[in-house]
Formats: structure tokens, sequence, C-alpha cells
């Protein structure tokens, strides 16, 4: 078992290097420059900044530095926000957003692992065909629609909670119902599916030929087997949750990295977007061994025993 | 000997988009206590429905009983609640199912699948429990049960899982034991220590066995009793004895005279012409007459009664009738039957 953390963490690693070098080489290629917006400097002024930043040098020794700061946990400084270093930036403001993608992580998977499991037990019937609608409509419709939807109906008319901004658990509650519908109508989707297979499978058989009530029958035997295929979802819906935070998080003006990143994009901030990047796919990456490890949890036939 | 089950008149058939398959069209047999009735067939002749209609495992609503009873000592099954019935399968009644590859819940300990059904019909706490499962391993021939007793149903080959899939059957004492096709899905070599454990288990417990397989083969040394089904019927029932050396029915005759025989010389093979035919629009008269070199004209029009041969055995052909032509079995069914009086069967041919 250590022997296979070491080595995914090891891979993990490389993983990074690989899109740390990617990003910065598309960073250089990229037309547009952080300076494109102020025409009023003068080339004097613009090859100051430009030595300041050391954005003169060769890129090679450009890519040289870069590699060194990251050792270090540097991720350079951001050309606006008053040069604060990225890592400062990123600190500050990964907060609101892992909260939020948590938050919306849990809330989203469970609801919808109840809805699938009622909608599999009672097939066929209003509680089915209702669970079918709202997994459709969670589906096809993208979160800043509810995100406005819930802004308007229970900050706007009812008052119950802000309508936007950051600071106490009530200000979490509209985005993460907003950033949970989609995570929800996924998992009642699948639930529903797969449930309805493994239902269907011998082993069930067996376990009526025991004598297992049938609540025992969806819970000990059913639901188990069919939560193994959900998991493999479970991983494109978290990193859907952090790039899909970016829109909410612009809809409720959160302080979150989201937000941060259109920011960054719109003024060509290229520390400040490449250090994003990385955090992203380094959210990703441990995302992905999460779930890897969640699968030997679940399913007995893919233990990750003896660094297999 | 006391009538443990009867089954009356049992008629059994399933909505589908085609419209009603006449699967089981009324079936009349009974079991007494202890003994081992082999249910033989092709596949498709309604075996497995027989006895998922017993269990009360059909795919309900859509497979349903149409008509006759399912007496366990006499209390009828067919009008159980599906919550009574959770009392009963398991308990008085378990069973056995073909393919052991896929009939054990692969994210569940051996252990727990075996102690469920003694935690839920003998009040056992969990230690009891332990304690017969590791008792039910040793029984059904699995070596060191104290470590396989932790392991998943992957890391069992076959054999050793359709054992598991026994022991759980065993684990309540049943007084009825299903097994649908055991041995149809294993090794040859396997197929028979299964055998060998399913015989054993007869002796060791007081449980009566239902034996059904398409395999008249493995009947032999196994059953005391034969029920021959075809197209959702029971066409000839007897001993082995009455069965193997003096069968009546032409079906009955085609299937000894398929039977591969160790005689290499012996290439004479009497098969049986054609296929089953579809029970959405089961024939009129005796359904086994399009195939049946022997057919009579009455075969066409009017289904045959259970004509009586012994006290023990009957059948249901026009052959049997006392204005019908004497008509003896072909010669590879008469080679054959001399084969079994060489060998033996577990009635009275024994040795
Ligand atoms: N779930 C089902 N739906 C419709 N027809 C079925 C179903 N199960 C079995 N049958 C039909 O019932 C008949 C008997 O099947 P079965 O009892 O499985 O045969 P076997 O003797 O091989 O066990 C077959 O004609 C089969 O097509
Ligand atoms: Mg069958």
């Amino acid at each position: 078992m250590t022997r296979y953390l070491l080595r995914r963490v090891w891979y993990m690693l490389i993983t990074l290097f690989i899109i740390a070098t990617f990003s910065f080489f598309l960073m250089k290629i990229l037309p547009g420059s952080p300076l494109q917006a102020e025409d009023k400097l003068s080339e004097e002024q613009k090859a100051i900044i430009l030595e300041k930043y050391g954005l003169n040098e060769p890129i090679p020794v450009q890519y040289a530095k870069y590699l060194g700061g990251l050792v270090k946990g540097d991720l350079g400084v951001s050309f606006k926000f008053d040069n604060t270093p990225v890592t400062t930036i990123l600190i500050d403001r990964i907060g609101p957003s892992a909260l939020l993608g948590f938050q919306a992580l849990v809330v989203g998977s469970i609801l919808g692992i109840i809805l699938g499991l009622l909608a599999s037990i009672f097939r066929n019937s209003p509680i089915d065909f209702s669970s079918t609608i709202i997994a459709v409509i969670g589906t096809s419709i993208p979160s800043f629609v509810f995100a406005g939807l819930l802004q308007y109906v229970f900050a706007v008319k009812l008052g119950w909670f802000p309508v936007a901004l950051w600071g106490t658990s009530a200000h979490t509650i509209l985005p993460t119902i907003a950033l949970a519908i989609h995570p929800m109508a996924t998992a009642a989707r699948f639930t529903r599916t797969e449930m309805v297979e493994v239902l269907h499978s011998n082993y069930i058989i067996t376990a009526r030929a025991k004598g297992v009530s049938e609540t025992g029958i969806i819970l000990k035997h059913g639901l188990r087997n069919a939560l193994i295929p959900l998991i493999t979802v479970l991983g494109p819906m978290a990193v859907g949750l952090m790039t899909g935070s970016m829109v909410i998080e612009q809809i409720f003006a959160i302080p979150g990295i989201g937000e941060q990143f259109v920011t960054s994009v719109m003024v060509n901030d290229y520390p400040t977007i490449m250090g994003t990047t990385l955090l992203f796919a380094f959210g990703f990456i441990v995302i992905i061994l999460i779930i890897d490890l969640l699968y030997g949890l679940i399913d007995p036939r893919i233990r990750l025993a003896g660094g297999k | 000997m006391s009538k443990l089950l009867e089954v009356k008149d049992l008629k059994v058939s399933f909505n589908t988009y085609n419209g009603e398959v006449h699967a089981v069209r009324g079936v009349t047999f009974d079991l007494n206590k202890g003994e081992t009735l082999a249910i033989v067939g092709e596949s498709g002749s309604g075996k497995s429905v027989t006895s998922n209609a017993i269990m009360r495992l059909l795919p309900e609503p859509h497979g349903f009983i149409k008509e006759g009873q399912i007496l366990l000592e006499g209390v009828d099954l067919a009008k159980k609640t599906s919550k009574e019935m959770q009392k009963i399968r398991g308990k008085d009644i378990s069973m056995v199912f073909q393919d052991p590859m896929s009939s054990l819940n692969p994210t569940m300990k051996i252990g727990n699948q075996i102690m469920e059904g003694l935690i839920k019909h003998q009040n056992m706490n969990k230690q009891e429990a332990r304690k017969t499962a590791l008792e039910l391993l040793t029984l059904v021939g699995i070596p060191r049960p104290d470590v396989r007793i932790n392991q998943y149903p992957h890391q069992f080959s076959g054999g050793m899982r359709q054992r598991v899939v026994v022991a759980i059957a065993l684990a309540c004492n049943p007084k009825i034991l299903i097994a649908d096709e055991p041995t149809t899905a294993l090794d040859v070599t396997i197929q028979a220590q299964i055998l060998e454990l399913m015989k054993s288990i007869q002796q060791k417990t007081d449980s009566a066995i239902i034996f059904i397989t398409h395999d008249l083969g493995v009947v032999a040394n196994v059953a005391d009793r034969v029920a021959v089904m075809y197209a959702g019927k029971i066409v000839e029932i007897g001993t082995v004895d009455d069965i193997f050396y003096n069968p009546k029915h032409p079906y009955t005759w085609g299937l000894i005279g398929s039977m591969p025989t160790l005689d290499s010389s012996d290439e004479e093979l009497f098969a049986i012409p054609g296929s089953p035919p579809n029970m959405l629009t089961p024939p009129v008269g005796d359904a086994f007459a399009a195939r049946n070199q022997f057919a009579l004209e009455i075969d066409t029009v009017m289904e045959p009664p259970m004509f009586k041969v012994s006290d023990t055995h009957y059948a249901a052909t026009w052959l049997l009738h006392p204005d019908a032509p004497k008509i003896e079995p072909p010669d590879a069914v008469k080679h054959r039957m001399q084969g079994f009086a060489q060998t033996g069967t577990k009635g009275g041919g024994k040795q």
C-alpha cells in the first residue's frame, strides 16, 4: 500500500511537471501581453517593466527560473494585484472555492444517490418519473441559470439568504445548491440505471433465496455494487465543480479561485494564470488518486495491496 | 413415507410483449422426506420455472402462478405473501443455482454471505453464526475455512464457489434443497466432485433434494425418483429403475438414446429430431407428437392422460392405451438400458 502510494505521488509530480512546462510555453506562444492595455506607456517605461519581471531574458532562462521557483513553492509574482506573490493570492482564495466545491459534491452526490435509489425501488411510479425529470433538468440546464433563479427567488424576493458576497455560512447556501444540482442529477441517473441492472443479477436471486428482506436486498446487496460505477463519474463531476464554480463565483461575487482566474485571464496576468492552472491540475490529480483509493475500498476485486 | 411437498396441477405463465408464454402447464408431483427427485428434460422444458415457482422467485408480476397448489407439509406456498415467503426461503426450502460465477455477491465476504441466513432465520448472534459458518465450510469440503471465511468470491475457483453456494443453501438445515443444474457450468472433474458432495450431504442431513438437470447421465446414481419434463409438463415419472430399465415414453427413450456411451464401438444414437415447441402457442394434443416417430393419429387431437404403469411409475403417452399398437423401444435405447443394468443405479440395480 505504501509502495503504491509512493509510486502514485511520483507519477503525480511528473504529471505536474509536464503541465507546468506545457502551460509555460503556451503562455509564451500566445499573442497578447500584460502591457497591451497600457498604450499610454512609453517604450522606455515598457522596457523597465519587462526588465523588472524578467520578461526580456532568453526564454530558456525564464523557464529555468520558473521551474526553480516552483520547487520552492514560488509561483512568481502577479503582474496585477500590486505585485503580490501568486502563491499568496491562491492561498487567500482557495478557501471559499474548496468549501463550495466540497459542500456541493457531498450534498449533490448524497441527494442524487437517494433520488436514484428511490427511483429504482419504485420503478415506473410517480417517484421514478419525477426523479427522471429532475435528472434531465439538472443535466441539461447550465448551473448559472439555477444560480440566477435561486438568487432571484430566495434572496431578492424572499430574502431568506444573502444575495451575494462571502462571510457567514448563510452565504454558502445558494451557491452550494446551484453547484450541487448538476452532480445530483448525474448521481441520480447513474444510481437508478446501475441499481436496476444490479437488481437483476444472479447474486440478488441468491440473496432472495436466502430469505433476505427487500430492504436488505437493496441496501446490503444492491447499493454497494451499484456504487462502483458511480465512483467513475465522481471524478469528472468533481472537476466539473472546480471549473463550474468559476461562473458561480462570478455570479455570487465570491472571492474564490474561479472568480480570480476569470479576472486574470482578462488582463493577461500570466503568472497567476499559470499558477491557477497548476492548482487545478493538482486538484484534479488528487481527486483521481482519491477515487482510485475509494474503488479499492468499495470493490474487493480492485484491492491496491502489494503495489499492484 | 410422508409427503413433504405436493405440487398439484401447477401452471406458470409469463406475460411478454408477444403474449402469454405458457412455461409450465400443469405439473403434478410429490416429494417424500429425505429422498432425491431428479427433474430432467431438454433446456426450455420448464424445469427452472417450476423450481422458481416453488421458491416463489418468479419475476412478479410478469411471471406468475396461474393455477395450482404447492403444498409444503400441507400449507399452500402459492397463497403466501412475499413477506411470509421470506421466512420460508432459506429456512424450509433453499436453492443452489447453475452459475457459481455470478450467484455470489462480489462485494461481500463469503462468511457474511453464509451467516446472513443464520442470523435471520435461527436468531443467532454473530459469534454463533460464524461458528456455524465455519462448520458448514468444513462440511462442504473447503480447506482452511478459518482463512476462507474472510475472503471474497473472486478468490475462489468455480468449483469452490459452488461449494460455498451449497453451504449457504444448507445453512439452516432446510427440509428441501433445490439444485437447479448445479454442475452444468463446471468442468467434468469438478462436476463429479459436486455430485459426490450432494450425495454425501444427502446422507449427513435429512434434507430432501430436487435435482434439476438436462443430463440424464448424472441422474442414475444421484436420484431415487425421476420426473421427465417436456414442454411444461411431466411426461413420465417413476423410480430410477422404472425410468432407466423400463422407460415408456418415447421422449424418455429419446433422452436415453441420445446419451453418450463409454462403449466406443456403439455408434448408434437415437437422437430426438427437431426442437421443442414454442410455448407462446403450445400445440394441441401431445406436445411431443411433432418430434415423435411413434406418434399416433390421436396425438395431434387429444392430450394423453397419465397412464399408470405401476404404483410408482406413470407416463403420459397414448402408446400405453390398451388399444394402442405394442411398440418396443428402439435398439439404441435397449442397448443403453442393458448398460445401466451392468453399471447400476442408485435404486435396485446398484452393485
Ligand atoms: N422471464 C421469462 N419471461 C418469459 N419467458 C420465460 C421466462 N423465463 C422462462 N421463460 C420461458 O419458460 C420456458 C421454460 O423455461 P425454463 O424453465 O428456464 O427451462 P429449463 O427447463 O431449461 O430450466 C421457456 O420456454 C422460456 O422461454
Ligand atoms: Mg433451467
